[in-house]
């Protein structure tokens, strides 16, 4: 073996290696990794009580109310197997912030039942369409789909 | 016709070509940077369906996020091809490569601040993608620092060139570890990396910036590497006879 083989053969050893760490800490942070609970993991009790975390979910709609007096504001968070958690703020909410759209609120389950929340972000998709084209779209969607009906 | 490739591994043969090749890469950073930019800026939609004119810092944002982990791979390329054939231009291109790989990271940490702050709400979160982008900041900088820290060239560029190799691990991690096919339950602030549902107006804007943003990459790589060659070979006899430094 030449010095420049064995080089490449260390190379090459370190490059596996490094791949294969990459990979498993991928695995680990898709399986495992607490960012956020959902509704649904806090229901079933995944969270200590008294402890902070991120909550996650769906803003459901019709469901927003400020306070006429005060700074506050209370939504219900949902996920997609309708359980559902109030969630009481005294925060300025972000601008995307909407009904029906999916916020992670950072804060602790009072004994209450409530969620108080000390932060809430808005989160976006990754979906960048101007929206005169996604209403041709979804006119168009609706319109296959009715002629299909008939 | 045939080219000698291996003529340009000498610095002294590169030093001259490089400096031939930096003025196309300029023209064409400035000139695809100023059209991707004017697209993204005046040519595409004011209005998505969820964000307002500032979704327009995803030219520069996005552009920037992709050279950083790009001249990562790039770097550590470099360093592996010095690592096993021993050729000393390789390592200098690593090391011009780790400067500018850093000032994409940083524009890509700033950016994504600024869009963070009017969108999300937050300038900053621990979220798993914009971690592990902050660390691969820190592993530009770690380089940087260690092939400056050992005075010995030879195993300064060694020394780095391994800790390039071992940073490349995340890389994927940035990439891939927080795409998760439900948004709602994704356990991350940060939206999925996917093209498949961006306009393709947005996209193409934002593929003219990226290239221009390479083109960039290029020129200040090679302008960075000829000052390395002439600091490390300053004691040859090509250098000496160079035009620049007798009139």
């Amino acid at each position: 073996m030449k010095p420049r083989h064995k080089r490449l053969a260390f190379v090459l050893l370190a490059l596996i290696s490094v791949g294969a760490a990459s990979a498993l800490i991928s695995k680990a942070m898709k399986g495992n990794l607490a960012y956020l609970h959902s509704p649904e993991e806090v229901l079933n009790g995944v969270v200590p009580t008294g402890q902070v975390f991120r909550l996650g979910g769906l803003v459901k709609e019709g469901s927003l109310e400020r306070s006429d007096s005060k700074l506050e504001a209370r939504f219900i968070v949902r996920d997609n197997r309708d359980h559902e958690i109030t969630v009481v703020t005294n925060k300025i909410l972000p601008d995307l912030f909407k009904e029906g759209k999916s916020q992670v609120s950072r804060g602790k389950m009072g004994e209450d039942g409530l969620f108080y929340a000390d932060e809430v972000l808005a989160k976006h998709d990754s979906e960048y369409m101007p929206q005169e084209l996604k209403d041709t779209l979804e006119k168009e969607h609706t319109v296959n789909a009715s002629e299909g009906t008939k | 016709m045939k080219i000698n490739w291996f003529k340009y591994s000498a610095p002294m043969n590169f030093y001259p070509l490089a400096g031939k090749l930096i003025p196309i890469f300029w023209i064409a950073a400035i000139l695809f940077i100023t059209l991707g930019l004017y697209w993204g800026f005046f040519k595409t939609a004011d209005v998505l369906s969820d964000q307002k004119q500032y979704y327009r810092i995803i030219y520069v944002h996005v552009a920037s996020a992709w050279m950083a982990m790009w001249l990562y791979a790039v770097m550590v390329a470099w360093a592996m091809i010095g690592l096993v054939f021993n050729t000393r231009l390789s390592f200098m291109m690593a090391s011009a490569t780790a400067i500018t790989g850093t000032v994409m990271t940083v524009i890509a940490l700033a950016t994504g601040a600024i869009w963070g702050k009017t969108s999300w709400g937050t300038w900053w979160d621990w979220d798993p993608k914009l971690t592990s982008f902050l660390i691969l900041l820190f592993v530009y900088i770690g380089y940087i620092a260690l092939q400056s820290a050992i005075d010995d060239v030879r195993r300064s560029d060694k020394a780095s060139a391994l800790l390039a190799l071992v940073g490349l691990a995340l890389v994927p991690i940035i990439y891939y570890a927080v795409n998760c096919p439900d948004p709602n339950e994704c356990a991350s602030l940060h939206q999925e990396s996917s093209l498949e549902r961006v306009e393709s107006n947005i996209l193409i804007a934002m593929f003219v910036t990226t290239f221009g943003f390479w083109m960039y990459s290029f020129a200040t790589i090679l302008m960075r590497v000829r000052i390395i060659i002439l600091e490390r070979e300053r004691k040859t006899s090509w250098v000496s006879k160079l035009k620049e430094f007798n009139g």
